[in-house]
């Protein structure tokens, strides 16, 4: 009786801790859901964040806010990429941003540049060119103002290969090929084998090198490495067969029955909406003609669609799961979308400030909005499902079972005893050993009927 | 099922057809074990039911194969997709996709079957097979055993009714391979799946097969039959039967239970012996050691702290599972990887800081893959350039060769040989430097009975020489017959190092067949038994 006037209050304080709609159960459904084949964000979404940036960073010159567009790209993919393959290639398109500033700037170093200048950094020798050459300068003076604009130049362009990169690290390309139509179904199948080939390739070479070594012969130089192109294309053709042979075998290719009249449409529509598109490119980039030009093409693009998804129907292909565009992949693209489309409007309020001048020299303002917007970008870290990080996932190793740190004193206590050991009549070693080898999940009762029912056979066979 | 008339296979350009006469029907619902010693046409058999013989590899096949009604003359293999599914010997090169999960549903995406079906085939099948943790995965992370798991999963997830493998367990360590006979059994127990397999480690898969398709080749006909009466005059045979053969029981058993069952008698007459002792080499000079060798790849730690040495004379044989760490121990000692921490010395040096052309004297590697170490188009110049590689007398590599693999011409191209030529030649090619210490990789992967004890005795002619042994093999009979010392090893660290007879009867995972069945008593192989019983009164 005495708890009796508790009792209300603590039933109260957990039907608010359960009932939906409060503090928690808000914040517990906003939270972005670990990345699995359900949850993950379509593929497409990607990519449609990373062109925003993309388009944002051409929108600009701005070293600030290109430097902010990078921060953004890297954070994101710092926080959602995974621990795939393609996730390492983010590296990559760093070293090839920096690669292209370098280029660049080298170039404007050694070649010159238009821009005047008045702060001149060191006078190269300058070479005499002939007069066709007029316009290319090589050596001379080199300016602040022209490596400045150079810089400016180069940081874009290494953006927007940044973002790009983004969108390859956070995409999984094979799945976004798995979003085409049917009757690209084909094309995309030859792209996938083709990127999974090109590790197997380094691998061979690898492999190849090593036997060199082991021949003792010398593993470097570009020598060793031609010799090993023969055999390694020998591979990679051995294997295009045997993967031939094998989809083959999986029944790739197969092919409904068709009735020869749709045939013939698919073919119509398909080579006649190509003709279209091809007249109304020409109408439109042509001076006369413009007026016909985009109704064409449009009709053309159209035209070519429905021969494409009609000839779909040729194929008996279905998909596996196919990619969802649910909301956070709305709300990925809109972040990116919306990155591009207030640069594209900052372009016109700000012109200074997105282009900041490279001569005279000064620092380049920060536009305090669309330095706002760019932030925008970051919407996908918050919203995009998050990657699991298990250290399983990026060891190619099978967790070993616990039983191997047991293993060493059960084999010492009977290989130490005279005689050998008899496996059948020792349970303690019986029972361990057999775990050791082989790691990963083992199945468990097999020979043992009724132990696992055969979900399999329900079905009827096709 | 599965019925063959008349069928002979010829490929173009070889003279003898590579299959002749076969003529005979499969029923459905069995484990039908195809067994023969190789070269005799088994792949080539296994290919012209699943259709890729010969609209794939070309050739002339006469006769007929109907599978399931079908006729594969007039049925390519992506019309018989629905009713067949096949892996071949590397699964690597059967993935299409590159996750575990697409990998699965890939084959039934052909066939057009319902998405509803589809993922639940998927959800069934990742069960069935134990890839739930796996189904995510990219497919390049998987280990050996994941892999040939996955292959054979995303054959089954369209329900055909007839399963087609080619060594689906040779490149597997024991437990892995058990885990893949595992999933086999319950195909055909539980979902009646026909499963034609062929399989050189008979030891591993004779007792489940309900069938034995016998092509012993030398122009006998293949014939079906029950497996202990399939064994009896097989030109290959486990060394279970072996020693079944040996002792005079009928049924000859097949398995270490029927085995143990049969063998009361055999172990009283052999309770008086001991078996013949190997010579366990005493106080030889040391061929290679590493001391504290810690090896790391990226976040991998690959070996831990280890501690091996190897002398002359003396033949260890490395065990553990795939992805052990064998190979980067292996590898470490030939120089191929510099160690992250340690020391390691083979013949007096660092392998990872001599030049490669000094190396080769003092140690050698016949990789997994011997094909690797072969890059001339003959087998002469393949001497050739082996004996100047190796600064050897013209004519030391041929000489070699000629002991290895008589019958082989001059002019045959490295290709063309068998698995255990191959292995041969790269051996040949090794040797002809004549290092103190001989380091093999999985050498009996892909090699019937009768190759294998030509490797056993030419590798015991070889420590007998003075040199140095290690085998990294997942064959436990392979390291029975040969090695003096077994070393276990587990996540890059030692687990097990003892003599051969001790530390494999420890385990019934490592133990070789004849000890399973004559435990208690340390006998490992059957020539041991034969040995005895030969010097018995």
């Amino acid at each position: 009786m005495a708890h009796h006037p508790e009792l209300p209050r603590t039933q109260g304080r957990s039907a608010a801790a359960e009932r939906p709609g409060t503090d928690r159960g808000v914040r517990a459904r906003l939270r972005a859901p670990t990345a699995n084949r359900t949850t993950s964000l379509h593929p497409g979404a990607w990519w449609l964040w990373a062109l925003g940036l993309a388009t944002a960073a051409s929108r600009t010159t701005n070293p600030l806010l290109l430097a902010l567009l990078v921060a953004v790209a890297g954070y994101v993919v710092a926080a959602r990429r995974s621990d795939a393959p393609w996730a390492r290639s983010y590296g990559a398109f760093l070293k090839l941003g920096l690669l292209v500033l370098g280029i660049r700037m080298v170039f404007a170093f050694f070649l010159g540049s238009p821009i005047p200048g008045t702060h001149v950094l060191v006078t190269l020798p300058e070479v005499p060119l002939p007069d066709w050459a007029q316009g290319v300068r090589l050596g001379g003076r080199v300016t602040a103002e022209g490596l400045l604009f150079a810089l400016y130049d180069a940081l874009k362009l290494a953006t927007l290969l940044i973002c790009v990169g983004a969108a390859n690290a956070l995409a999984n390309p094979a799945r976004l090929l798995k979003s085409l139509p049917g009757a690209l179904y084909e094309a995309g199948v030859a792209v996938v084998v083709a990127m999974t080939f090109a590790p197997n390739l380094i691998a061979d070479v690898r492999r190849l090198r090593t036997a060199r070594r082991l021949r003792g012969r010398r593993d470097r130089g570009v020598r060793a490495v031609l010799s090993v192109g023969l055999p390694v294309l020998e591979g990679a053709l051995e294997r295009s067969v045997g993967l031939a042979a094998a989809m083959d075998a999986r029944g790739y290719g197969r092919t409904a029955d068709v009735g020869p009249a749709l045939r013939r449409t698919t073919a119509l529509l398909t080579l006649g909406g190509l003709l279209g598109v091809c007249i109304g490119t020409y109408a439109l980039l042509a001076a006369e003609g413009a007026a016909f030009g985009t109704p064409l093409l449009l009709a053309g693009v159209a035209t070519a669609l429905a021969g494409l998804r009609i000839g779909g129907r040729r194929t008996v292909r279905t998909r596996y799961r196919p990619e969802r565009w649910g909301l956070r992949a709305w709300s990925v693209s809109a972040s990116g979308v919306a990155v591009a489309a207030l640069m594209v409007l900052a372009g016109s309020t700000h012109p200074d400030a997105l282009h900041p001048p490279a001569v005279p020299l000064t620092a380049p303002p920060l536009p305090l909005w669309p330095a706002a917007a760019v932030l925008l970008g970051l919407l996908p870290a918050v919203v995009a499902p998050a990657q699991p990080r298990t250290p399983a996932a990026s060891e190619p190793p099978a967790p070993v079972p616990r039983q191997t740190a047991r293993l060493r004193p059960a084999l010492w206590a009977t290989a130490g005893q005279p005689g050998g050991v008899d496996v059948h009549q020792e349970p303690a070693a019986g029972a361990e050993a057999p775990r050791t080898p082989g790691g990963g999940a083992r199945l468990s009762g097999y020979g043992r009927p009724g132990s696992h029912p055969a979900q399999h056979g329900k079905e009827p066979r096709q | 099922m599965i019925r063959f008339e008349q069928l002979s296979v010829t490929y173009e350009g070889s003279a003898e057809p590579a299959l002749h006469g076969v003529d005979l029907t499969v029923p459905e619902g069995e484990l039908c074990l195809l067994v023969g010693p190789s070269g005799v046409g088994k792949s080539t058999l296994l290919g012209t039911v699943s259709g890729l013989v010969p609209h794939f590899t070309g050739g002339t096949l006469t006769g007929r194969v109907t599978v399931a009604g079908r006729d594969t003359r007039t049925h390519r293999p992506r019309e018989l997709a629905d009713i067949v599914g096949s892996v071949g010997q590397d699964p690597l090169a059967h993935f299409v996709t590159d996750t575990v999960e697409d990998e699965l549903a890939y084959g039934m995406e052909s066939l057009g079957l319902p998405p509803g079906t589809m993922r639940r085939r998927v959800e069934e099948t990742l069960d069935l097979l134990g890839l739930n943790e796996l189904r995510d995965r990219p497919i390049a992370t998987l280990s050996g055993g994941q892999r040939q798991r996955v292959a054979i999963g995303s054959v089954l997830t369209p329900h055909p009714r007839l399963l087609v493998l080619d060594e689906p367990t040779s490149a597997l360590d024991p437990g892995a391979a058990e885990e893949v006979l595992a999933v086999l059994q319950r195909l055909v127990h539980d979902l009646g799946t026909t499963v034609l397999l062929a399989e050189h480690r008979l030891e591993r898969v004779v007792q489940y097969a309900d069938r034995v398709l016998l092509l012993p080749g030398r122009g006998r006909r293949a014939r079906l039959a029950e497996p202990a009466e399939a064994m009896a005059d097989s030109p290959v045979r486990p060394p279970v039967v072996e020693l079944g053969a040996l002792a005079g029981w009928t049924p000859l058993p097949l398995s270490v239970r029927d085995a143990r069952r049969a063998a009361g008698p055999l172990r009283e007459r052999l309770a008086v012996r001991a078996p013949r002792e190997t010579e366990v080499p005493g106080t030889r000079e040391t061929a290679g050691a590493t001391e504290g060798v810690s090896l790391r790849y990226g976040s991998v730690e690959a070996l831990h702290r280890l501690d091996f040495t190897v002398r002359r004379g003396e033949a260890v044989a490395l065990m553990g599972r795939n992805g052990a760490g064998k190979s980067s121990l292996l590898g470490t000692l030939v120089g191929l990887h510099a160690p992250t921490r340690g020391t390691v010395s083979v013949g007096g040096g660092a392998p990872h800081r001599t030049p490669p052309a000094k190396l080769l004297r003092r140690v050698g590697l016949v990789p997994q893959e011997p094909r690797d170490l072969l890059c001339a188009d003959t087998v002469a110049a393949e001497c050739t350039a082996a004996d100047a590689d190796a600064g050897a007398a013209p004519g030391s590599c041929r000489a070699l060769v000629t002991r290895l693999l008589p019958e082989v011409p001059d002019g045959t191209h490295p290709r063309d040989l068998s698995e255990g030529q191959r292995l041969a030649l790269a051996l040949a090619v090794v040797l002809t430097a004549r290092p103190p210490l001989l380091l093999l990789d999985e050498p009996t992967r892909g090699l019937d009975y009768a190759a294998k004890a030509r490797l056993v005795a030419v590798l015991r002619e070889l420590t007998a020489e003075g040199h140095a042994l290690v085998l990294a093999t997942h064959d436990v009979e392979l390291a029975a017959e040969v090695a003096h010392r077994v070393v276990i090893v587990a996540q890059g660290e030692i687990v097990a190092d003892g003599a051969t007879a001790e530390v494999v009867t420890s385990s019934p995972s490592f133990a070789p067949q004849v000890a399973k069945v004559l435990a208690p008593r340390p006998w490992l192989t059957v020539p041991q038994v034969r040995a005895a019983l030969a010097d018995a009164p």
